[in-house]
C-alpha cells in the first residue's frame, strides 16, 4: 500500500508522454482513432493522479510514519482535518496537490469537448498534456511525496525504518482557513492552464475566429474567482495567525499570487474588446501566455527561495527544473507567435479617446504596469545583485507608492468604462450618464471632508467609491426602468431579470462593486493604530479564572472604573482609540498536541465592559514551535486585534499588542461580494422566452428553471434568433 | 491614427509618473544584504544604510540586557556581536544554534544593531533518524511573514 501511489504516478508519467506522442501523431494524420486514443491516454492520466492523491491522504490517515513525508508533516494526535492539510504542507506534497488540481481541470475540459471541435482538441490534449508531464517528472523524480524512511544496515542493505511519531505540522497551518486556502488558490493556479492550452492549441492550430476565447471565457473566469478568494484567504489566514496586525506584506510569496491575477484580470476585460471588435488578438494571446507564465513563476518562486526572505530559509534544487519549464515555456510561445502571427491581425483600430475600447486600453496598460512593479519590487534582490553586484531589497514603501495610484486610476476606470459607448462617446451622451455618478462622487467626497477626513488618498478612495457605486447602481436602475416600464413588474424584479438575461455584464457590476468594497476595507489601513506594553494582571495568576465572561467581565470592570487603574494592585491597562484593556488573567492550558498560555482581558468602551478577550500562545512539542492565537472582535467600523506576544524576558510578565484597524472586515465582505458576482456571470444567460401569441402575453411564461416568469418583449423577441446562433 | 498617438502620450505620462514614484519608494525602503565578513569593509556612507545579515546564534551568546538583548550572530568562521533593540518579544525560536535573520544598521563601533529579528530553529529536521535529507524545505506558506 505504502509505494502504491508512486507506481500510479509512473504509469501516469508514461501515459502523459504518449498522450503528447499520440496527440501530435493525431494532429498529423487526423485519424480519428488516434485522436480518440490520445484522449483517452489524457483521461487514464487523471484517474492515475487521483489514484496517487488518494494513496497519500489513505497514508496521512494511517499514520504511515514509515513514509518519509508524513512523518515530516503529521503526527498522531493531529487532528483529522489537519491531518488532511498536512497533505499539501510540504513541498512533495503541494506539488502532487498542483498535479491533482489541474488533473480535475483537464479532465474535464477534456471530458466537456470530447468529441466537438475536432480541429482544436487534440492540440490542447497535447498542451495539457505537456504540462501535466512537467509536474508528473517532479512528482516522480524530483520530489516524490511516496519517499520511504530507511535506514541503512549492514552489507548496505536498508532497512524500513518507522517513526513511533510524526514531526506535526506547522503550528502556524494549524488553523481552519489553512485547509481551505491552499486548494483554494491551487484551484486558481491551475486554473488558468486551460486558457493558456485553448489559446496555444488555436495559434499552432490556426483556428479561426474567436471560437477558442468563448470556449475559454468561463474557464477563466472560474480561476479567477479561485484566485480571487485564495488571495483574500490567504490576507486573512496572515491577519489572524501571523499575529503582526496586517493582512499583506507585500512578501514575494503573496506577489506570486498577485500578479497572474492582475494579467488575468487584465485579460478578462481585454477579451471583451476582441469579442465585440475583433481588436487586441495579439495582446489577448500574450496575456493568456504571460499569466500561465506567472503562475508557473510564482509557483517557482515559492519554492525555489530565489528571492531572498523570510521563506530564504528553504533551499532547494527544485528551482532548476522551473526555470528550465519556464524557458520551453517562453520558447514555445514565442516560436508558435512567430510562425502564426499573421493570422492574428485586428480587424480593428482605437476609433476615439473617449470610448469603451480606450478604457479597456488604459485597464489594461495600468494592470500590466503593477505587474512589472511587483514582479521588479519581488526580484529586486536578484535584480540588483545582477545589475551591481549587491544584493538590494525593497519594502513595503516601494509597492505602495506605485500600487497605490494605480488602484485609484483602475478605480476611476472601473467607474468611467460601463458608462462609456464603444467606438465613440458623444458628449451628450457624456453628460446623460456621467451626472448622477459624478455627483455621487463628489457628495462622497464632500461628507467624507465634512467629517474630518483629510488625507488624500483615503478621501481620493472614498469618492471614486463613491462614483463607481453610483455607476453601478444606475447601470442597474437604467436597465430595470427599461423593463419594469415594459413588463409593469416592480423594479426589483426587473432588476433580477436584468440580471439573468446577461448574467455576465450584471455580475461584472456586482464584481465591480465587491472590488469598491475591498478597496474601502484597505483604505482604513491609513488609520491603524497599535500599541504595545507589558501588562501585569489584576488578579493573582493563582486564583481560578472565571471562565463565564459576563460574570467576572463585569464585576472586574466595576471594580476599575472606581479605583485607579494604573496601580499594580489592579493590573495595567492599555487605552487604544474608545476601548480600554485591562489584563485580568493569564493562565496555561495543557491539550493533547499543544500547551497554550492565554490571557484575558477585559475590553471597555466608554467605561461599560463590552467583551472578553482571550489571545493565545500556543507551544507545540512535536516540532518546537509555537503559534500565536489572536483575539479579535471585528466590527464593520473597525477591528480590535490583540495578541499575547509572549513574556517580557525582563519581567516575565506578558507582552499583550493591541491594534485598531479600521474597516477591516468590508475587505472579506468585498471578497465575497466578488466571489458572488464571479458566480452570477457564471449563469448561462436566460433567454426570454419567445411568446406564441400575443393573447398569451398576459398569463406569464415560466422561465428555463421556472423560478421566475421571463416574459416576452419586441426586444427580446427580435433578439432571440441572434442570441441562439 | 491621431487617437493611437494621443492614447501613447497618456500611457507615456503614467508610466513616467509611476516610474519616478517607485524610485522614490525603492530610495526610502531598500535594506542591503550582506555577509558578515562583509560588514568591517563598508565604506562609512554604508553606516545610514539598512542592512540585512543573517547567520547561526553562537551558543552561550545571548545576554538579556535591560532594554536590548546581546548575541553574536556566527557566519563561516566570523562573529558579529548583534543588539537587539526591537520592540515586539524575541521569537520563540530563537535559541544557541538558531538561524537568525537580522534588519538594522551598522554602527560606528562595529556592531550591530537590529531592529527586527527573524530566527528558525535549525535542529528541526535533523533529529529524524536515517532521514535521506537534513532538512526539507519548508512548504512556501508555512513560513511567518515579515513584519518590516
Amino acid at each position: 500500500m505504502d509505494l502504491f501511489g508512486s507506481y500510479a504516478l509512473l504509469l501516469a508519467f508514461a501515459l502523459a508522454i504518449y498522450a503528447i506522442a499520440g496527440g501530435i501523431a493525431a494532429v498529423i494524420t487526423r485519424r480519428p482513432l488516434l485522436i480518440k486514443s490520445a484522449r483517452n491516454a489524457g483521461f487514464a492520466v487523471c484517474a492515475l493522479i487521483w489514484l496517487a492523491f488518494g494513496s497519500l491522504v489513505y497514508l496521512f490517515f494511517t499514520d504511515n510514519f514509515a513514509m518519509a513525508y508524513v512523518a515530516e508533516h503529521s503526527n498522531r494526535n493531529l487532528g483529522n482535518l489537519y491531518k488532511f492539510s498536512a497533505l499539501w504542507s510540504g513541498q512533495q506534497g503541494s506539488l502532487l496537490f498542483w498535479s491533482f488540481l489541474l488533473s480535475i481541470y483537464v479532465f474535464s475540459a477534456l471530458f466537456a469537448y470530447r468529441g466537438k471541435h475536432p480541429e482544436l482538441m487534440p492540440y490542447v490534449g497535447v498542451v495539457l498534456a505537456s504540462v501535466q508531464l512537467f509536474f508528473l517528472t517532479l512528482n516522480n523524480f524530483v520530489a516524490s511525496p511516496f519517499t520511504v524512511l530507511a535506514l541503512p544496515g549492514a552489507g548496505g542493505v536498508l532497512h524500513l525504518a518507522s517513526q513511533v511519531d510524526g514531526h506535526g505540522l506547522n503550528p502556524l497551518l494549524q488553523y481552519p482557513e489553512m485547509v481551505i486556502h491552499p486548494p483554494v488558490l491551487y484551484s486558481g493556479y491551475t486554473g488558468f492552464t486551460i486558457p493558456f492550452a485553448f489559446a496555444m492549441a488555436a495559434l499552432i492550430g490556426r483556428y479561426p475566429g474567436e471560437k477558442w476565447i468563448h470556449l475559454t471565457r468561463k474557464w477563466t473566469m472560474i480561476a479567477w474567482c479561485f484566485q480571487s478568494a485564495g488571495i483574500l484567504l490567504g490576507a486573512h489566514w496572515a491577519y489572524a495567525v501571523l499575529g503582526w496586525g496586517g493582512y499583506w506584506a507585500w512578501d514575494p510569496v503573496e506577489n506570486a499570487s498577485l500578479m497572474p491575477w492582475l494579467t488575468g484580470t487584465a485579460f478578462l476585460h481585454s477579451v471583451m474588446m476582441q469579442e465585440k471588435r475583433g481588436m487586441m488578438r495579439v495582446w489577448n494571446v500574450w496575456l493568456v501566455f504571460t499569466t500561465f507564465l506567472l503562475v508557473i513563476f510564482g509557483t517557482f518562486l515559492t519554492r525555489s527561495g530565489v528571492v531572498s526572505s523570510v521563506h530564504a530559509f528553504a533551499q532547494s534544487s527544485i528551482g532548476t527544473w522551473f526555470v528550465g519549464f519556464l524557458i520551453i515555456i517562453i520558447s514555445a510561445c514565442l516560436i508558435a507567435f512567430l510562425k502564426n502571427r499573421d493570422y492574428l491581425r485586428s480587424d480593428n483600430q482605437l476609433d476615439s479617446m473617449i470610448s469603451r475600447e480606450s478604457s479597456f486600453l488604459f485597464n489594461n496598460l495600468i494592470l500590466l504596469v503593477a505587474c512589472v512593479a511587483v514582479l521588479s519590487g519581488t526580484l529586486f534582490p536578484v535584480l540588483s545583485e545582477a545589475i551591481r553586484g549587491t544584493k538590494i531589497s525593497v519594502g513595503p514603501p516601494f509597492f505602495n507608492r506605485v500600487n497605490i495610484p494605480i488602484a485609484m486610476f483602475l478605480l476611476f476606470l472601473t467607474g468611467v468604462g460601463p458608462l462609456l459607448a464603444w467606438r465613440k462617446t458623444s458628449a451628450e451622451s457624456l453628460r446623460k450618464n456621467f451626472g448622477w455618478p459624478l455627483i455621487g462622487g463628489l457628495a462622497t467626497a464632500v461628507i467624507a471632508v465634512a467629517f474630518g477626513l483629510r488625507e488624500f488618498y483615503v478621501t481620493l478612495c472614498l469618492m471614486l467609491s463613491g462614483f463607481v457605486t453610483f455607476t453601478v447602481f444606475s447601470e442597474f436602475f437604467r436597465g430595470a426602468r427599461v423593463i419594469a416600464a415594459r413588463t409593469g413588474s416592480n423594479l426589483i424584479s426587473s432588476a433580477a431579470q436584468l440580471t439573468m438575461r446577461n448574467t455576465r455584464r450584471y455580475g461584472g457590476y456586482v464584481i465591480h462593486f465587491g472590488m469598491v468594497l475591498v478597496f474601502i476595507g484597505i483604505s482604513g489601513q491609513a488609520f491603524n493604530q497599535d500599541k504595545q506594553m507589558e501588562m501585569s494582571p489584576g488578579q493573582s495568576a493563582s486564583q481560578s479564572l472565571s471562565r463565564s465572561p459576563g460574570v467576572g467581565g463585569a464585576a472586574q470592570a466595576g471594580l476599575y472604573n472606581q479605583g485607579k487603574p494604573a496601580e499594580m494592585t489592579t493590573g495595567s491597562v492599555m487605552t487604544i482609540g474608545p476601548y480600554t484593556l485591562h489584563l485580568q488573567n493569564f493562565d496555561s492550558d495543557q491539550q493533547a498536541n499543544y500547551s497554550s498560555e492565554r490571557a484575558t482581558i477585559d475590553v471597555d468602551k466608554g467605561g461599560k465592559s463590552v467583551m472578553m478577550l482571550y489571545p493565545q500562545r500556543r507551544f507545540y512539542p512535536s516540532n518546537e514551535e509555537s503559534g500565536t492565537m489572536v483575539a479579535i472582535s471585528s466590527t464593520l467600523k473597525e477591528d480590535l486585534y490583540v495578541v499575547y506576544a509572549g513574556r517580557s524576558p525582563d519581567s516575565n510578565l506578558p507582552v499583550i499588542h493591541a491594534y485598531l484597524n479600521p474597516l477591516v472586515k468590508w475587505i472579506w465582505l468585498g471578497g465575497l461580494v466578488v466571489v458572488l458576482g464571479t458566480i452570477l456571470a457564471l449563469l448561462p444567460n436566460r433567454q426570454a422566452v419567445m411568446v406564441m401569441s400575443p393573447a398569451a402575453e398576459s398569463s406569464p411564461i415560466l422561465g428555463g428553471d421556472g423560478r421566475q416568469p421571463a416574459r416576452a418583449s419586441i426586444s427580446a423577441r427580435s433578439q432571440l434568433p441572434k442570441d441562439n446562433v | 491614427m491621431k487617437s493611437k498617438v494621443k492614447f501613447g502620450i497618456g500611457a507615456g505620462i503614467i508610466i513616467v509618473t509611476l516610474s519616478c514614484l517607485a524610485y522614490v519608494g525603492a530610495q526610502q525602503s531598500k535594506t542591503y544584504y550582506h555577509t558578515i565578513s562583509e560588514i568591517p569593509t563598508l565604506s562609512a556612507a554604508a553606516l545610514h544604510q539598512r542592512v540585512r545579515v543573517a547567520g547561526d546564534v553562537k551558543a552561550g551568546s545571548i545576554q538579556h540586557m535591560s532594554g536590548h538583548v546581546d548575541f553574536v550572530l556566527l557566519e563561516q568562521g566570523k562573529g558579529l556581536p548583534v543588539s537587539y533593540v526591537g520592540t515586539d518579544p524575541l521569537p520563540d525560536t530563537f535559541k544557541d544554534g538558531a538561524q537568525c535573520l537580522v534588519e538594522g544598521k551598522v554602527k560606528p563601533d562595529g556592531h550591530f544593531e537590529a531592529e527586527t529579528l527573524q530566527a528558525k530553529c535549525a535542529s528541526k529536521y535533523e533529529a529524524a533518524p536515517g532521514q535521506a535529507k537534513p532538512a526539507a524545505p519548508a512548504a512556501y506558506s508555512s513560513d511567518p511573514k515579515s513584519k518590516s
